[in-house]
């Protein structure tokens, strides 16, 4: 599979159960185990893909100082209920900074 | 429905939207940053038009994964939606094409925007103008992360931090939901973290939904 493959099954799929919502009888997806399930998924997913993105290269556990510093301070903006932006911003400018420094030394 | 409440919603919704939208500056940036081009990346910000999936789908390309692990972890992201419409059919009663635009629109934000106003109307209002103003900017901000991004190394920005920090802001809210929440998310990371050295980029993100198995055992009790 290549990457325009990709991007326009990424595109149908995510319209597709977009649209499903309208058009499928409510009853069919009230049940309570498949709703708890489709409103944890995301937990799980989302954790790992932290997890993944802050530590990962590849198939290595790589842990690169700035990177996990940056993250770090995201995580605190993250904790004090900072808008979106201030974390993305303080998460990019703190890595950013921190490897400036390193390789100027 | 009176004009000031009307106003104040709106106004709130814009907010969200500017807000949010922002984020896709980041999204533009580490969608060329894994190789895809500017196209590409605006053409998932337009029609795709879920922040959680576009990321993980990007973010396992950049790891280096399959196309169809991406595929896969973008679209179970992407289930969600399924459920936010069912939520919101009654609330916005649309019928032919504005059904279609209801449902590119049927996100986290216009969702929990709708569903927190006291009635119907004001439902729809919040619902429309919280699509309006993510969806402008969400796009925007896309375009120019995606041309930002394809001239300077990304890493240089520290976007490498920018990614699991924004994954942990989407994941933030869910996890002050209840301790179920944070058992779940505690148990994929862990799944995730073993997995990365022995499977291929992707996988280990895949398998984390094996923590939803805590979920139907800890309800049996």
């Amino acid at each position: 599979m290549n990457l325009w493959t990709l991007v326009i099954l990424t595109i149908a799929g995510c319209y597709l159960f977009k649209l499903a919502g309208y058009l499928v009888p409510a009853r069919l997806l009230e049940h309570p185990g498949t709703r708890r399930v489709v409103e944890l998924l995301p937990v799980a997913l989302l954790a790992a893909l932290v997890v993944v993105e802050a530590m990962a290269d590849g198939r290595h556990i790589d842990l690169d100082g700035p990177r996990l510093v940056g993250f770090a301070a995201g995580a605190v903006a993250v904790w004090r209920r900072a808008p979106f932006l201030v974390i993305v911003l303080v998460a990019g400018a703190t890595a950013a900074l921190l490897r400036l420094a390193i390789t100027q030394n | 429905m009176s004009a000031p409440e009307r106003s104040a919603v709106v106004r709130d919704s814009l907010g969200v939207g500017l807000a949010v939208g922002a984020y896709g500056f980041a999204f533009g940036a580490a969608s060329v940053a894994a190789g895809l081009s500017v196209l590409q990346s605006c053409l998932l910000s337009l029609l795709a038009f879920t922040g959680g999936t576009q990321f993980a789908v990007v973010g396992v390309v950049a790891g280096g994964g399959s196309a169809a692990a991406a595929l896969a972890g973008g679209l179970l992201l992407g289930s969600r939606n399924t459920l936010y419409a069912m939520r919101l059919a009654p609330l916005l009663r649309v019928r032919g094409v504005r059904r279609l635009f209801a449902a590119l629109g049927t996100i986290d934000e216009s969702t929990a925007m709708a569903v927190a106003q006291p009635t119907a109307p004001l439902s729809r209002v919040a619902f429309w103008w919280t699509f309006g103003g993510v969806f402008t900017f969400w796009n925007l901000s896309t375009l120019f992360g995606a041309l930002a991004g394809s001239l300077v190394d990304p890493a240089a920005f520290g976007l490498d931090a920018v990614v699991p920090a924004a994954f942990l802001a989407l994941l933030a809210p869910r996890l002050r939901n209840g301790v179920l929440e944070r058992r779940i998310a505690a148990a994929g990371a862990v799944i995730a973290a073993a997995l990365i050295p022995f499977t291929p980029p992707g996988v280990p993100v895949l398998a984390a939904c094996g923590a939803l198995l805590l979920a139907a055992r800890l309800r049996e009790r």
